[in-house]
């Protein structure tokens, strides 16, 4: 155990005992659902529902229901899976790099992250998937499987296969390490378990785990192993979806910039993102004293950073356009700024570059109502960098007879309805059935970094004893 | 080893050779495998678990299979089969394509006895192996649905005989009362037909043939005859004129013989190393033409100063030649002062055109041409043309007859003077005046459907016909393909009733052809031999015998009523004008029900699918009009007592206060394509000296409050200086010696001396190695005149398929190959935003665009399942079993020339009523079985016509040879009148298209054209193309 600084603020309030995590985290899991759940998850529903409708007509139709053309080929499908990736980005990079670096106020978070990471990934590799012409053949053959074809192989020239292989990988490694993680706090839940069923559902989900020291050896050590598998993972995945973008010849695109700003920009949108979900997850669930305002304000703080860091970025490819003297480029980011699509620029601008300087002062870092509002207002100008990079760029291109503008058509809106709609009831399932807070390793730091070490008053009941029910 | 006698033997058996073990050599398994079942053991026979296993391995898949059963399609085989078909390989036959006097000799592709394609027919002396847009749709109208099935009376099918005789008894009837019959038919290009109606004529006295025309050139056919005591329209040369003037004579598109005059003036426009001069064209006229866009100066006039715009040259002219002006005002205009001179300095090897039908006009244009000394050089009036041979005095007469009751019969010869006249409204509502009405068009359209009895006439395709254009230039239509439905020739159907002898059309022609012709030649002997060269080659020239000797013509001209006529007419004056134009497409509305020339852009505007009135920025600001990418206004206009409703298009180059409408729109009963686009522009034509004015002054329009979408395929108008797209200069400039392009892109690299490299010198890729072929195209900007002939080609040859009006509003037209037609943006234009805007009689260039077939092809990289892929032959192609839809190579692609299909276009209702080539049955006949469908969710794009290519080669293969150059050929290269498309292997040193981009002999495989105009567009890209580009060279003074 390490001695962490009296001077630093608690990472857990309000006098918790080790005793009172497992009561307050498993009280969700055990209990009924609650009425704003049961109202969350029926508007989750009635989106998925809606948006299923969508899905449907668009593969049952073809791609022609959107409103793409012959100049826009893509547009809300690859803004969408891009927001969506840049979103599953935070829950690994808070549960593996603070994990390396020691971050002890990840502990509360991570859990959720993870889970919303998971989700959201699931929810970008929708959008590969369902936009392409012919999908039933497409699942498959962009996968370099053996085939009946001869010696037709895929395109490893290609950077939607790289995608394909990037996504994958990150989705399986975060899933591993988040199961991972679930394990010790499954056998809690079991062993709390009253009824039979549970007991069995939870006993299957813990897989048989005991408590024992060599356990908890090598869960820690697996952890640390994954954690360093999926650190290279954070940046390489964005990495590989800007290639999408900075490998091709199109103007606003061909651009080597875009990695670092790609994954900066993803980093902005999953903590944005995270911020949404747990002021909403911290006050139906009633968990302020594990995710407090300290919390808020550290990943307000990385907010800033990221959101600086993006806004760097736009400014250096509007300077390099102009210094390039490429007559294309340079029309490409004129055409963004002033174009017909100049208020989809100036809101990413607004959203990304202007907003988060807000988390300078203070008292709007550590203001609640502030932080929601302005991860939100993140997560739109983040959308909108995607939006303005894909169509802005394809809309006037090269030759001006092609020049077209895009709109958006019931059917577009209504597939990025349907993986909102997939996110939140997945993300609500999960806030059920699962507990939110990694309990296991708040236990960990209740001595050393609670309200209650601070006072120092009575000694600590063993932990073990309290994780270690196994019987 | 060889010595080695060594034998193994398995046992002493096989040593000894034992007779049992020889019996039992060859089975490997001697005995049966025990399978004693524990039933049989217990002396049961019955069911085993093997039995049980195949049974119900066999059940399990028939059931499975009997599940998946394919739709069961019927092709039958030939029992015997014919001759000449051979399934895979097409025939090709020559004929002739006529639509009233629009004429093109053509090569018509079979393909298991469907004709599917049209080609040019290089050997006619006419149309010299081009095309247009209609020749090339026109083998659609063949499968055409709305055709009818079967002669009818009153709506009723009714059998031949039956109609013959009642029809025969009826005319007896009136022509035994003295009633007058006549024939009313657009112009009739065959004069066998036009013997067949003297036959007709000759059984029933009282027979009059009526022609008109929709688009009329009678007034140049009146103003020959004061002029030089001929009613007849000569031969025009734009081939020998270095200078062009016309006024409102769109001869590029829709005038006269826009086939043959596109091919003439392209041959002065080529300019190269060794042809370092080109014509200069000054055209004067309110729209803007599709020759208008092509000329080097553009004058803007009213229609109601045409006529002084004329006098002014002529005065010009006359002042130079000494001869006395007219007294009619000057117009002091810089331009046409060129002209003057220019003409002047070219007397003999210069020519002015008007498009004018007023008699006094072409007086004053025939006398400009006679100072200038152009008859016998530029013109020719003793070989006079055929292709408009109406008379607006006799159909106006007729009508006029027709009101009073004074017509006892009338047969409508495949015309449709009920839509495509303008007294059309007045004649439909007098018709039932009319005893007898009959009609031979191929549909109930607005004609027939007023008419008792319609006989209807084969198409062209399935016709026997002949043609004479010009005097003395023959053509022959042969039939390539049986009559698809119970159709009848019309000739025959007019013999039959005349109760000639001969009733068989083909006989008849036959006949003619051997009085006519074989009797009068002495080339061949034999009249089978005759005739069946004159079938091969589609057409024959003879000097015709009825033709008056060249020249001795001598102009005089009554000035004083021409004045009188041009200042009482010609007012100029501000109130808003109406000049009424053809399309190139759409036409006079005959095609109405093609899909094809609907989706066909207009060449100028790029609008699809409507008719609309054209009217200037400075006209539209001022009604309040503006126009969206899709969106505009309705304009309300009133002309001559009737108001129309048409959408508004802007129009660069069109002049202020007037304002233009196309003819061809407005159908009702064309079909279900043609129905109801736009509005019908006919009622619109008005009388001027007693022939059909295009101009009308008097109008007004108004704007209303309805918005409207018109879809254009290209929406944006200027290339934004982009000399990466559009490279141009003037001659002047590119006279001198050591001229070079403007843009010359070099990219910056550390690598060399200077700090800068070729774009094609640096390159991620190691280049492709190409030992057979290597296929490029060069296009030449200079003498595309935009007539959009190639893109309705490359539709027919390559099964795109047509998308309707709401998906091109979404820009999701299909077309492989466009024309990006682009206007300049002004000088001093100096920001962006002011460069989108065009100037107001801008510079037009028209740039043909396709899939570039790059040898760093951006789309090849980026398709995940390699989809599309490069050839050794230098062809980027697609694999469309392959692809899966990510769009990702349109993304990539920088010329955006990729289509996607966004919906599944065949078998589709949603499609049906325009994609009609790839839902019926009779439709998909018309399909290219060597060009697959695409199904929906694939990418799909210009082949080059691999299909073509292939073909090629194997023919070639077959022979034992290489494929010669020009062999292989692609659809848009075939089609193009004025050859300004070149295709051809680029490693053969001696083809045209190496020849005509002058490689560099030492490095090869690099490509680099010698020729200065040569350029890829995009160079600095770097994805090396293989299509090069011509510069535009405008013969102007100054850039």
């Amino acid at each position: 155990m390490q001695v962490v600084s009296p001077v630093r603020e608690p990472l857990v309030t309000s006098g918790k005992t080790v005793a009172d995590v497992t009561e307050d985290i498993c009280r969700q899991v055990e209990g009924p659902p609650t009425k704003s759940w049961m109202l969350g998850m029926a508007i989750s529903l009635g989106a998925l529902g809606l948006g299923g409708y969508a899905v449907f007509m668009l593969v049952w139709e073809g791609i022609g229901v959107w409103g793409l053309n012959k100049t826009v080929g893509w547009a809300w499908d690859i803004t969408n899976f891009v927001w969506w990736v840049g979103i599953g980005h935070a829950g690994t990079l808070i549960s593996a790099i603070l994990l390396l670096f020691r971050q002890k106020w990840r502990m509360s978070i991570n859990r959720a992250a993870e889970a919303m990471t998971i989700f959201a990934v699931i929810c970008a590799a929708m959008f590969p998937g369902l936009h392409m012409g012919r999908l039933w053949l497409g699942f498959y053959w962009a996968l370099p499987l053996p085939n009946t074809f001869g010696s037709l192989w895929v395109n490893f020239n290609s950077p939607l296969l790289w995608d394909v292989f990037a996504i994958s990988t990150y989705f399986t490694v975060s899933l591993v390490f988040w199961y991972l993680g679930l394990i010790p706090d499954f056998a809690t839940i079991r062993d709390r378990a009253k009824n039979k069923v549970s007991k069995m559902i939870y006993g299957a989900l813990s897989f048989g785990w005991d408590g024992a020291a060599k356990t908890w050896s090598r869960y820690e050590s697996v952890s640390l192993v994954l954690a360093g598998l999926a650190t290279p993972l954070v940046l390489s995945v964005h990495t590989i979806v800007s290639m999408d973008f900075a490998t091709s010849v199109i103007p606003g695109w061909h651009t080597t910039i875009f990695p670092p700003y790609f994954v900066a920009g993803a980093i902005f949108s999953g903590f944005a993102m995270v911020l949404t979900l747990m002021l909403v997850t911290r006050a139906m669930f009633k968990l302020e004293d594990y995710v407090t305002i300290e919390h808020i304000e550290l990943m307000n703080i990385i907010i800033i950073i990221t959101g600086s860091i993006v806004g760097i970025a736009y400014i250096t490819e509007l300077f390099i356009s102009w210094y390039s003297g490429v007559e294309a480029e340079q029309y490409a980011f004129l055409n963004r700024a002033t174009g017909p699509y100049w208020w989809a620029y100036w809101t990413m601008m607004t959203c990304n570059v202007i907003s988060p300087q807000l988390f300078w002062i203070k008292k709007i870092r550590r203001s609640i109502v502030a932080t929601f509002i302005l991860s939100i207002i993140v997560n739109i100008g983040m959308w909108f960098e995607r939006f303005v990079i894909i169509v802005t760029s394809l809309h006037r291109d090269y030759l001006p007879s092609s020049w077209a503008m895009f709109y958006p058509t019931k059917y577009d809106v209504g597939v990025y309805l349907f993986s909102f709609g997939f996110f939140f009831t997945a993300f609500l399932l999960f806030a059920k059935f699962f507990p939110v807070i990694n309990m296991a390793e708040i236990k960990s730091i209740i001595k050393s970094t609670s309200e209650k070490s601070k006072v120092a008053a009575e000694p600590a009941q063993p932990s073990t004893s309290e994780i270690n029910t196994a019987e | 080893m060889k010595d080695n006698n060594k034998r193994y033997w398995k046992g002493l058996e096989e040593l000894n050779n034992d007779p049992s073990y020889l019996k039992n050599k060859g089975k490997e398994f001697p005995a049966d495998l025990p399978r004693i079942s524990k039933s049989e053991e217990e002396g049961h026979s019955g069911w085993e678990r093997r039995d049980f296993l195949k049974m119900m391995g066999f059940s399990v898949a028939a059931a499975s299979l009997a599940a998946c059963e394919a739709p069961v399609r019927k092709a039958i085989p030939y029992l015997n089969k014919p001759v000449d078909v051979d399934p895979g390989i097409a025939n090709y036959y020559a004929s002739t394509y006529l639509n009233g006097g629009d004429y093109c000799s053509v090569l018509v592709k079979t393909r298991e006895g469907r004709p599917i394609k049209i080609e040019g027919n290089e050997l006619s002396k006419v149309t010299y192996g081009g095309t247009n847009a209609q020749v090339q749709a026109s083998v659609l109208s063949l499968y055409d649905e709305e055709r009818l099935r079967g002669p009818q009376a009153g709506g009723t099918d009714k059998s031949w005989a039956e109609l013959d005789q009642e029809v025969i008894a009826k005319l007896n009837e009136v022509a035994g009362a003295g009633g007058q019959i006549r024939i009313v038919s657009n112009t009739i290009l065959s004069p066998t037909t036009l013997d067949a109606i003297e036959v007709f004529k000759a059984t029933f006295p009282n027979t009059e043939h009526v022609v008109y025309d929709q688009q009329s050139a009678y007034g140049i056919a009146k103003a020959n005859e004061t002029s030089f005591g001929s009613a007849v329209i000569p031969s025009y040369d734009f081939g020998k004129a270095q200078v062009i003037v016309g006024f409102d004579a769109d001869f590029l598109g829709t005038w006269i013989s826009p086939l043959e005059f596109s091919h003439q003036y392209s041959q002065n426009r080529k300019v190269g190393p060794k042809q370092k001069s080109m014509s200069r064209h000054y055209h004067v006229e309110s729209n803007m033409s599709l020759t208008g866009a092509n000329a080097d100066y553009r004058i803007k006039v009213k229609p109601s100063q045409q006529g002084s715009a004329v006098a002014t040259l002529y005065n010009l002219i006359a002042g130079k030649a000494g001869a006395a002006a007219t007294s009619l005002s000057n117009w002091d205009n810089a331009h046409l002062k060129k002209a003057a001179d220019d003409l002047w300095n070219n007397r003999g090897s210069s020519l002015v055109v008007s498009g004018s039908n007023d008699p006094a006009v072409q007086i004053l244009v025939n006398a400009i041409n006679d100072l200038l000394g152009n008859y016998g050089t530029t013109i020719d009036l003793s070989k006079p043309v055929n292709f408009r041979k109406g008379n607006d005095e006799a159909m106006n007469q007729f009508i006029d007859d027709v009101k009073g009751g004074g017509i006892g019969a009338v047969v409508f010869y495949n015309c449709n003077p009920v839509y495509d006249h303008a007294r059309g409204g007045e004649l439909s509502q007098n018709l039932s005046k009319v005893g007898v009405k009959i009609s031979t068009n191929d549909r109930a359209d607005e004609t027939a459907s007023l008419a008792d009895y319609i006989a209807p006439d084969n198409h062209y395709l399935e016709s026997w016909n002949d043609a004479e254009p010009k005097a003395g230039n023959y053509s022959l239509a042969q039939p390539t393909i049986a009559p698809l439905f119970d159709t009848r020739q019309a000739q025959s159907t007019l013999l039959t009733w005349a109760g000639n002898n001969t009733t068989d059309y083909y006989t008849y022609l036959q006949n003619s052809w051997k009085t006519r012709f074989f009797d009068n030649q002495n080339s061949e002997l034999d009249f089978q031999i005759f005739w069946d060269k004159a079938v091969h080659d589609g057409v024959m020239e003879m000097s015709a015998s009825d033709a008056a000797s060249g020249g001795g013509y001598t102009f005089s001209a009554d000035f004083g009523a021409v004045e009188q006529s041009i200042s009482s007419n010609y007012k100029g004056g501000s109130g808003l004008e109406l000049a009424i134009y053809q399309k190139v497409g759409v036409g006079t509305g005959s095609f109405a029900n093609n899909p094809l020339v609907h989706e066909l852009p207009d060449p100028v505007t790029k609008v699809t699918w409507d008719n609309y009135v054209t009217l200037s920025q400075t006209d539209a600001t001022e009604m309040g009009i503006e126009m969206g990418e899709d969106s505009t206004s309705m304009v309300d206009i009133s002309v001559n007592g009737t108001t129309m409703k048409a959408p508004a298009v802007i129009q660069p180059g069109q002049a202020e206060g007037t304002i233009g409408l196309s003819i061809g729109f407005g159908r009702t009963k064309a079909g279900k394509v043609g129905n109801n686009l736009g509005v019908n522009a006919y009622p619109a034509i008005t009388t001027l000296n007693g022939t059909q004015s295009f101009n009308v002054t008097g109008v007004t329009a108004t704007k209303t409050e309805e918005s409207y979408r018109i879809a254009r395929t290209q929406t944006h108008q200027t290339y934004m200086d982009r000399g990466f797209v559009v490279q141009e200069d003037v001659l002047s400039e590119y006279q001198k010696p050591n001229w070079e392009r403007h843009h010359k892109p070099k990219i910056s690299t550390w690598s060399k001396e200077d700090h800068s490299e070729k774009p094609l010198n640096l390159s991620l890729w190691k280049g492709h190695k190409y030992d057979n072929h290597h296929w490029g195209m060069a296009v030449d900007m200079n003498s595309c005149t935009g007539c959009s002939a190639c893109l309705v080609a490359c539709n027919v040859e390559n099964n795109i398929p047509v998308v309707g009006k709401d998906e091109v509003l979404m820009r999701r037209e299909m077309h492989w190959l466009r024309i990006d037609r682009y206007y300049s943006s002004s000088d001093d234009a100096e920001s962006m935003r002011d460069k989108e805007n065009p100037e107001a009689n801008p510079e037009v260039t028209f740039q043909p665009m396709m899939c570039q077939h790059c040898n760093n092809a951006p789309c090849e990289t980026v398709c995940p399942v390699a989809a599309t892929t490069h050839s050794t032959e230098g062809l980027n192609q697609m694999a469309y079993n392959r692809c899966i839809g990510t769009r990702y190579c349109a993304n990539n692609c920088p010329y955006k020339v990729r289509r996607f299909n966004w919906f599944k276009y065949h078998d589709n209702k949603q499609f049906a009523d325009f994609n009609t080539a790839m839902n019926t049955d009779l439709g998909k006949m018309v399909l290219n079985p060597d060009v697959v469908v695409r199904s929906r969710g694939v990418m799909e794009k210009c082949s080059l016509c691999v299909q073509r290519i292939q073909a090629g080669k194997l023919e070639a293969k077959k022979n034992g040879q290489r494929p010669k150059d020009g062999e292989i050929t692609t659809a848009c290269a075939q089609s193009c009148p004025t050859n300004a498309i070149t295709f051809g292997d680029m490693l053969d040193a001696n083809s045209e298209i190496s020849r005509l981009l002058d490689f560099k002999a030492e490095d090869e495989g690099k490509r680099e054209p010698q020729n200065e105009r040569a350029y890829f567009v995009l160079e600095e890209v770097g994805v090396s193309p293989n299509i090069y580009y011509m510069t535009k060279i405008r013969n102007k003074d100054k850039a």
